[in-house]
């Protein structure tokens, strides 16, 4: 059944007469790597809310590995990571123990969480920083270190805010490095960005407009299809039509 | 006189006996009338620099003047004369848009009708929600706000710390707008941005990383510095084109730009060599050309040459 990592129909979540997310549907297949974009106030942190399961929606449906929106939402949060630019790790702990309090959460053995420690502490050479709190490293680490702890216990899917914000454009290209790393080992990635070239990074890109997702399709053809040379123009094309303000 | 002066400036700061520099030794100046932008990732020193020119940090050595008075000595002076919009919202929440206007206005002592001019074109947006509380208002509208607040003075200097963070392209689109027509009104203005695409509508940008300065100039003039031929590679497969071309000896660098890679050669050789090269290797690729390179490419090559 698990072709789809993400299967969502007319999804909507209204506040008030606000209709915040208005009847989004989409799907993510297994291993792919999805851009979600959208203006500031476009509804897309209010949609990620309820494909993460901390949101109930007003209406429509959707499954998230497998399982349902509504009712099966700790299945969810088990098989899904997340990381938010804003929230990622524990600035007071140190390196490891920021990664066996990920692991402890989510219920690894004391082998495993040792096993994938050694791992990540290799794979971004950080085995001589193991005890250095988070908050000494430099952003780019950071950002890095904090998308392996979403990563620690093996999601289906992952699901990554913003992640590169204020990043250096070299540890932003590691940083798309692991992405891609990531899904090739079958892991499905839904992400969320403002650089419009790491838009073109993705598999498939929906636009979010008004509560709406306006185009849907591979950047290649949303180039063609809007008559664009580069994203940043169908960004500019699709969100001028918004007539929202903010978020 | 120039709108900012600034000379061998250090900030260090220290937490638990560990040494961060945040500020190594940097020096510019900043024209009257120019927007003098500081590009650089987060954690590379320019709110530091930003709180030191509008006197709210002491610089560790080094000289720093605003408007002809010195950071130091003169602060109060320096106070009067610059509006400043830090990176976190600096309004307060719980006062309407027109209170918090009208907070900012008292204490710089001014009436917000004698120069209502200046901020009419960003301020009338807003007014519409006038009675709203601050920490009501969406991003962009909180954004505005604090851009009025910070002008309300008629400051000779506007300070921007990262005005655009998190901002998506429209809106960060027409925040330049605005600037560039308060510019108009001959304000000089210091903006910071880690988005390397913004650097065009600035008249002068620093680039920064790790506390100092990797350029500064026009920034056609740091394009110009690019040394490097630079060639724009469209191959099948990205990744296994990346993977392969960073092995080889005859690279000096190579980066995803979106659906592309962009490429240099440690002998910067022509156009011909590399076809060559990719042919030899069996890179498969639908379109290779030269190309000018961007602030992005020469920032890249920058930190890869001081590394």
């Amino acid at each position: 059944m698990n072709e789809l990592a993400i299967k969502a129909e007319k999804l909507s979540k209204n506040f008030g007469s606000f209709k915040a997310v208005d009847e989004i549907s989409f799907d993510v297949k297994k291993g792919e790597v999805f851009g979600f974009l959208g203006a500031n106030g476009a509804g897309k942190t209010t949609a990620m809310k309820m494909l993460i399961g901390i949101s109930t929606p007003s209406s429509g449906k959707a499954s998230i590995a497998g399982y349902d929106i509504y009712n099966e939402t700790e299945k969810i949060k088990r098989n899904i990571g997340y990381m938010s630019q804003k929230f990622s790790l524990y600035d007071d702990l140190t390196i490891g123990e920021n990664l066996r309090f990920f692991g402890g959460i989510y219920g690894l053995s004391r082998p495993d969480i040792k096993l994938n420690t050694e791992k990540v502490l290799d794979r971004l050479h950080l085995q001589k920083e193991k005890n250095a709190l988070v908050k000494s490293l430099p952003l780019g680490w950071k950002q890095k270190l904090a998308f392996s702890a979403a990563m620690f216990h093996s999601p289906q899917i992952v699901f990554l805010d913003e992640p590169t914000g204020g990043v250096d454009p070299l540890t932003r290209r590691e940083f798309w490095d692991m992405i891609y790393e990531a899904a090739e080992l079958g892991t499905t990635i839904f992400v969320t960005t403002h650089y419009m070239d790491e838009a073109e990074y993705c598999n498939r890109i929906s636009m979010m407009v008004d509560g709406k997702i306006e185009a849907m399709n591979s950047p290649k053809e949303l180039k063609k299809q809007f008559n664009a040379s580069s994203m940043d123009e169908v960004f500019l094309d699709l969100a001028r039509k918004a007539t929202r303000t903010g978020d | 006189m120039k709108a900012v002066t600034i000379n061998q400036i250090s900030k260090t700061y220290t937490v638990q006996k560990e040494k961060t520099i945040a500020l190594d030794g940097v020096s510019f100046d900043a024209d009257l009338g120019e927007i003098f932008g500081i590009i650089g990732p987060d954690g590379a020193g320019k709110s530091s620099l930003f709180r030191i020119l509008t006197t709210l940090l002491l610089p560790d050595s080094g000289t720093a003047n605003v408007m002809g008075y010195d950071v130091i000595k003169d602060y109060k002076n320096i106070r009067k004369k610059v509006g400043y919009m830090p990176g976190k919202f600096s309004l307060y929440q719980d006062l309407s848009v027109e209170e918090n206007l009208e907070f900012f206005a008292t204490i710089f002592n001014v009436k917000i009708k004698d120069n209502y001019q200046m901020i009419a074109p960003i301020y009338k947006q807003i007014e519409p929600f006038k009675d709203r509380k601050a920490g009501a208002l969406s991003g962009g509208m909180k954004q505005k706000l604090a851009l009025s607040c910070a002008l309300i003075h008629k400051p000779d200097v506007l300070f921007l710390d990262e005005p655009t963070t998190g901002v998506d392209p429209v809106s960060r689109k027409e925040f330049w707008d605005m600037l560039s027509e308060l510019k108009q009104h001959g304000l000089s203005i210091i903006v910071s941005t880690p988005y390397m695409d913004e650097a065009n509508r600035c008249d002068r940008i620093a680039l920064i990383q790790e506390g100092k300065f990797l350029s500064i100039n026009q920034p056609n003039k740091i394009i110009k510095e690019f040394k490097r031929n630079l060639y724009s590679l469209e191959s099948l497969n990205n990744r296994i084109a990346l993977k392969a071309l960073k092995e080889k000896n005859e690279i000096h660098s190579c980066h995803p730009f979106g659906e592309k890679l962009h490429i240099t050669l440690k002998e910067n050789q022509e156009i011909q060599f590399f076809e060559n090269l990719l042919i030899q290797n069996k890179i498969e690729y639908q379109h290779l050309e030269k190309i000018e390179p961007g602030i992005e490419d020469c920032f890249m090559e920058l930190m890869l040459s001081k590394q």
